[in-house]
């Protein structure tokens, strides 16, 4: 009796705990669903390999779906997780960032004003690559600059790029469409051997990022300005040089998540890509068991709620849901996290939780 | 109820987790008196006040308001202002972005018969009120506009005209200078002929015997006494806000130790932060402990923050081990050897949801820089070190530190700073909160420190402790660095200082 | 007290002096170099009253969340919402004014859920009404995925609203024809206009405008003065949907049609011409005299790049963006200079 008491507190503690919990009530939802209607119940966990013209053997299955689906909402994630662990606030830009990369780096690779390019590149792949994920750091620089060192509220700040980023990036694209239809391009959103490139990519982002954390301060650095700034200083850290790095860090994810989704399109659409991005880098940091009010947070439970977002979204499509319904759902799962987080609501819980106990005592 | 009397608090008692806030205090307050309630930090004061103006929920005990059967007991600053009780804090809890008279009325405007606001009869009740009181402004003018002494007034003008019994006015004067001091006594002078009661709070013992005619003594959540201001000297004030008979003080001397001999760690010149802390001198050397004393507000924080660069100082200079130092912020500080443990443990010490392990090692891993991180191994080692030095208990070290109790997160607070090995480290009130035991412990700390040629500048409201391991002390009184005293250093000789040079 | 008042040029009044000067420099220089493409004729200017209508009724409902340093996002989707509504009804058959009705009521709704979670279980607003955002996106794909126009054939009634036109007694020309051609304007702004007055004098003359100026001015004063914070916020946020609402009804009668796509970053707008206005994002300070201003200044960046022909259609986003940057960084020096000069 006791063993298992324990077990249920260590459990509570665990701060994968939400993310696991609705990663595996996204599955249940999949397997009643197949069973439901007559398929193999167990069909979402399986992989098979097929055989297809352009890529060779490949792997296939709802599950790999997933994660290739999901690679840039984890990507964002990641420095999502940062911004809102060191400025308790969001960057609400990453989307339109996203965009800008896309288009700044299918520019230079089409040149300016041309609409579509297959081999003759107008420079080489690299250099349209580095350029995009360039301005996506100078786009973080800039959210960083606004937040760090003007003090302005992180989700106003990142509110100018929001709406000017796209823009922009339409503007470098000449206002259409950019077609890049080059097998070395495409090659950061179709596969490596038998797996997807993007999951690649995002497993690089995240043994990379989970180094950095790992070999230097930055972690306890980002917390501990998080946490407390005013403690921080007297101790010695410089908390607007951290806050503007997690911005930097942000706007590079976000330009690495761009590119990767103009890849997989082999084209730049301004006006689609990256679209309610930000909505889903915000949810998979709360999803994570992060508390959006700045602080510790955990990496692994981002990037998990980032893949049950995608898993949800699956679900959602399976289920009959189009593309632009899914939202309604997302805000409400968004408003649901957010409010079981809130100071009242919390307080709330904890006066029950008392009164609860004081009852069990009475009994006894 | 007596005669006169408009409040009468009895018996309350209130406990914090850990802390016994207020041990059974009365308290009384007559019409038409100045009634100014004294005590050091932690000693209840704004814990009584908050009890009376219904933001605190008292445990034990009862209040009586003069008009009201039984005893009564708010629930919100609103139902205390209903009964009478308002309320005028050191930041003025007004709007600036309103005009003086919006400021006057919000929430009760005059309305015409449309329900819209008045705006011609508010702005003439507000001229009328202001005229009154011989305050003189624009009352349409925004409340930004004026002064801070302007703004008190107008917070103390909107409390008289919700027609209170009682007024608090807890350190309304900490941001005044002396002219607009005197504008505020003028009213609270008037205000006690028409028959108001007013409790005054401060930290500037002048302001006390200049304007109240009783006080109250609070100390470590006790009543200490009720006196009236004829019967009470400074000097005694002051020692009975500090908790010693002036009797039984001569016979506490410091064990002295000639330190003047040995380099200079410290030599600022004319340092000071424009607002808390007056332009000062200060000499202190290796191996030297040096104590700062003074009330609440004399600037003695200010002064340990100014040398620290937690405030950006705003003229002199300071000479770190006879290197000119441009301290422009706390790391700077540090990488010359310079530590603090501030006076505020929750709000500047303490990360509170990082492990005990982290906070440990926080200050020395900020001055090895971020890219040269402390393997796991070393952060252990550093941790099961101090905790063992300095005897923290805890389940583990990696508890996370807002889970400990106050005197173990202080010992924490401390490891940061012996961790970093600093030649001088600043302890603002390291004891304060934390039982006697603990308190022996780091006072101990001290001595060992500067047996080991460190230095440290040592800052506490108790007057005692700090005679027993500073070699000097230096006095403040009013943001001022007032005297220095090394010979005939005793309890009584520091006292007599701090009240202002009054002898018995 | 009759001493003349002395004006205080303090930093509020220059913000918006600011803005003022911007709008007069900007419409002159677009008369200047496109006069000739008819932008100075008085019917420019009464076109882009037409084309912002809405937004102006959008904008004064942001203004008042502003003020409470507040912000709501989700204005964009609820004008597609609403928008979508109005036109699936009136297909569906149901009357003008039902419709109407039914959109404001759908207003207040999403108002008092996302006031009820910012006031009351004291959320952030961005993030309750982003979400807000995207439920509203969301449910116009729910209610119909096509876009949907709304002809003369499916409500007359609306019809006959959105083709109305108030012939203005002057600044008009004669053209080639000789023919008197007096400038109008459509019935969207004549709504918009009436709201801004509203509006402007809520915020005047009424406790609650006045308690949404004392909560920016400071929160916690506003709670020891005995103003109930958390029902006005609520409230606010609910006058802001609200006005939104009548913002997309007065948007609907310009576009006639609904569709998913429709209205995009018109949140941007709105918190642009009410920054632009002078509006503080601190809270507390700002009208919607100056919000009008910070429309007109927006209506005129797209009018110019209209009339250019060859400017490309993201440009006023962008010179917008720049605009709001300016602006807020402005502010921010504004702050810092003031709490300098506190301490």
């Amino acid at each position: 009796m006791k063993q298992k008491e324990s077990l249920a507190v260590r459990l509570k503690k665990w701060p994968l705990l939400l993310p696991v919990v609705c990663l595996l009530l996204v599955m249940a939802v999949n397997i009643i669903h197949d069973a439901a209607t007559g398929v193999n119940p167990f069909s979402f966990f399986m992989i098979t390999v097929q055989h297809t013209t352009g890529n060779g053997n490949i792997l296939y299955g709802r599950i790999i779906d997933i994660l290739n689906r999901g690679s840039e909402a984890a990507i964002l994630a990641l420095g999502m997780t940062l911004v809102v662990s060191a400025s308790a606030g969001t960057d609400i830009s990453v989307g339109s960032v996203m965009s800008l990369s896309a288009s700044m780096c299918c520019m230079l690779l089409a040149g300016f004003g041309v609409t579509s390019v297959s081999t003759d590149l107008k420079m080489p792949i690299f250099v349209g690559v580095l350029a995009g994920l360039a301005i996506g750091m100078l786009c973080g620089a800039f959210n960083g600059f606004l937040v760090a060192y003007l003090k302005i509220q992180p989700m106003v700040a990142t509110l100018i790029l929001y709406s000017a980023a796209r823009a922009i990036g339409l503007l470098l694209c000449n206002n259409m469409i950019v077609y890049v239809r080059n097998d070395a391009y495409a090659f950061f959103g179709s596969f490596l051997g038998p797996i997807p490139t993007p999951i690649i990519i995002t497993i690089i982002c995240i043994v990379i990022l989970s180094l950095v954390l790992k070999k230097t301060a930055l972690e306890m650095y980002v917390q501990s300005v998080g946490i407390n700034a005013k403690a921080s200083r007297i101790a010695g850290l410089n908390s607007t040089v951290i806050i503007f790095l997690a911005y930097l860090l942000c706007g590079l994810f976000a330009g690495i998540a761009g590119i990767v989704s103009s890849s997989r399109i082999t084209s730049a659409d301004s006006n689609n890509i990256g679209l309610y991005m930000e909505m889903d880098a915000i949810l998979a940091v709360a999803l994570g068991g992060n508390s959006l009010g700045g602080g510790k947070f955990n990496l692994a439970g981002s990037v998990i709620g980032a893949y049950t977002i995608q898993a949800i979204t699956t679900t959602l499509y399976a289920l009959g849901v189009s593309t632009d319904q899914a939202p309604v759902f997302k805000a409400i799962i968004v408003i649901l996290i957010v409010a079981i987080q809130a100071p009242p609501v919390k307080t709330w819980m904890k006066k029950r939780q008392s009164k609860r106990v004081e009852v069990k005592e009475a009994v006894a | 109820m007596e005669e006169n009397v408009v409040l009468s608090a009895r018996g309350i008692s209130m406990t914090f987790p850990g802390v016994k806030a207020l041990d059974h205090v009365d308290f009384t307050l007559r019409k038409g008196e100045i009634h100014a309630l004294m005590g050091e930090n932690g000693a209840g004061k704004s814990t009584l006040i908050k009890c009376l103006t219904g933001i605190n929920d008292f445990e034990e005990g009862e209040i009586h308001i003069d008009g009201i059967e039984g005893p009564v007991k708010n629930h919100s600053t609103r139902e205390a202002q209903e009964k009478g009780i308002s309320t005028v804090y050191q930041e003025v809890n007004l709007c600036p972005n309103l005009s003086v008279a919006e400021n006057l009325f919000i929430g009760r405007e005059p309305l015409t018969k449309l329900k819209t606001i008045d705006r011609k009869e508010m702005v003439r009740r507000a001229e009328k009120l202001m005229k009154d009181l011989e305050i003189d402004v624009d009352v349409t003018s925004n409340l930004e506009n004026y002064s801070l002494a302007i703004q008190q007034l107008v917070a103390i003008a909107r409390a008289v005209d919700m027609k209170c019994k009682v007024l608090i006015l807890d350190e309304p004067t900490s941001s005044l200078d002396d002219s607009e001091v005197e504008k505020l006594f003028g009213l609270m002078r008037r205000l006690k002929t028409e028959g108001t009661g007013i409790i005054f709070v401060t930290h500037f013992l002048e302001q006390v015997y200049a304007v109240c005619d009783r006080i109250t003594v609070l100390r470590n959540g006790k009543l200490v006494g009720e006196y009236k201001i004829e019967d009470l000297p400074k000097v005694k004030l002051v020692a009975a806000m500090m908790g010693k008979d002036l009797e039984g003080l001569d016979q506490i001397t410091v064990n002295s130790l000639d330190a003047t001999k040995a380099p200079m760690e410290i030599r600022a010149r004319g340092l000071g932060h424009t607002g808390t802390v007056k332009p000062f001198d200060l000499d202190i050397h290796q191996g030297e402990v040096v104590g700062v004393a003074g009330l609440l507000g004399s600037g003695r924080s200010e002064l340990a923050r100014v040398i620290y660069g937690a405030d950006r100082k705003t003229s002199g200079s300071i000479k770190v081990q006879d290197k000119e130092a441009d301290i422009k912020s706390p790391i700077d500080a540090m990488n010359r050897g310079m530590g603090m443990l501030p006076d505020d443990r929750k709000a500047e010490g303490i990360i509170g949801d990082l492990s005990i392990r982290e906070n440990i090692i926080l200050a020395l891993q900020a001055r090895r820089g971020m890219n040269r991180k402390l393997s796991r191994e070393e952060q252990n080692e550093i941790t099961d070190r101090y905790i063992d030095l300095l005897a923290i208990k805890c389940a583990s070290r990696e508890t996370p530190v807002k889970q400990l109790s106050g005197g173990n997160q202080q010992k924490v607070i401390l490891a940061r700073w012996l961790a970093t090995d600093p030649d001088f480290l600043i302890l603002d009130e390291p004891t304060r909160g934390i039982d006697i035991g603990t308190k022996t412990e780091i006072q101990k700390l001290i001595s060992d420190l500067a047996k080991q040629g460190k230095s440290v500048l040592f800052i506490s409201s108790e007057i005692e402790e700090m005679l027993r391991v500073s070699n000097r002390m230096v006095i403040m009184r009013d943001g001022e660095k007032v005297g220095e005293l090394d010979k005939d250093l005793t309890q009584k000789h520091v006292m007599e200082t701090i009240a202002g040079g009054e002898k018995e | 007290m009759n001493q003349k008042k002395a004006v205080r040029m303090n930093s509020n009044t220059i913000l918006l002096l600011i803005t003022i000067g911007l709008f007069i420099v900007m419409y002159a220089a677009g008369c200047i170099v496109y006069g000739s493409k008819g932008f100075s004729n008085t019917q420019t200017f009464m076109n882009i009253l037409i084309n912002n209508a809405g937004l102006i009724c959008i904008s004064c409902g942001m203004t008042c969340v502003m003020l409470t340093a507040g912000i709501d996002i989700s204005v964009g989707s609820l004008v597609a919402l609403d928008c979508m509504v109005l036109a699936t009804g009136m297909q569906k058959g149901h009357g003008a004014i039902a419709m109407m009705l039914f959109v404001l009521v759908i207003g207040l709704l999403i108002g008092a859920f996302q006031g009820y979670c910012i006031g009351y279980l004291e959320i952030q607003p961005f993030i309750v009404t982003m979400a807000g955002m995207f439920f509203c996106r969301g449910m116009t794909a729910v209610v119909c995925r096509e876009q949907v126009s709304i002809t003369e054939d499916m409500n007359k009634l609306f019809y006959q609203m959105a083709n109305l036109k108030f012939k203005l007694p002057f600044g008009g020309y004669y053209n080639k024809k000789g023919v008197y051609m007096a400038p109008y304007v459509r019935l969207g702004v004549i709504i918009a206009l009436i709201v801004l007055v509203l509006v402007f004098l809520m915020l005047r003359y009424t406790r609650f405008g006045r308690s949404l100026y004392a909560i920016g001015g400071s929160e916690q004063s506003a709670a020891m003065m005995g103003l109930n914070v958390k029902k006005v916020k609520m409230q606010a946020y609910m006058l802001s949907s609200f006005l939104c609402s009548i913002g997309g009804i007065c948007y609907c009668l310009n576009t006639m049609s609904g569709s998913v796509q429709q209205a995009q970053g018109l949140e941007m707008d709105a918190i642009s011409s009410a920054v632009i206005g002078g509006t503080l994002l601190t809270g507390g300070v700002g009208n919607v005299i100056g919000t009008l201003f910070g429309v007109l200044i927006n209506g005129t960046i797209s009018s110019i790049v209209k009339t250019n022909g060859k400017l490309a259609s993201s440009w006023p986003n962008i010179l917008t963006a720049i605009l709001l940057f300016l602006f807020i960084v402005i502010q921010s020096i504004f702050a810092i200079a003031r709490s300098r000069k506190k301490a």
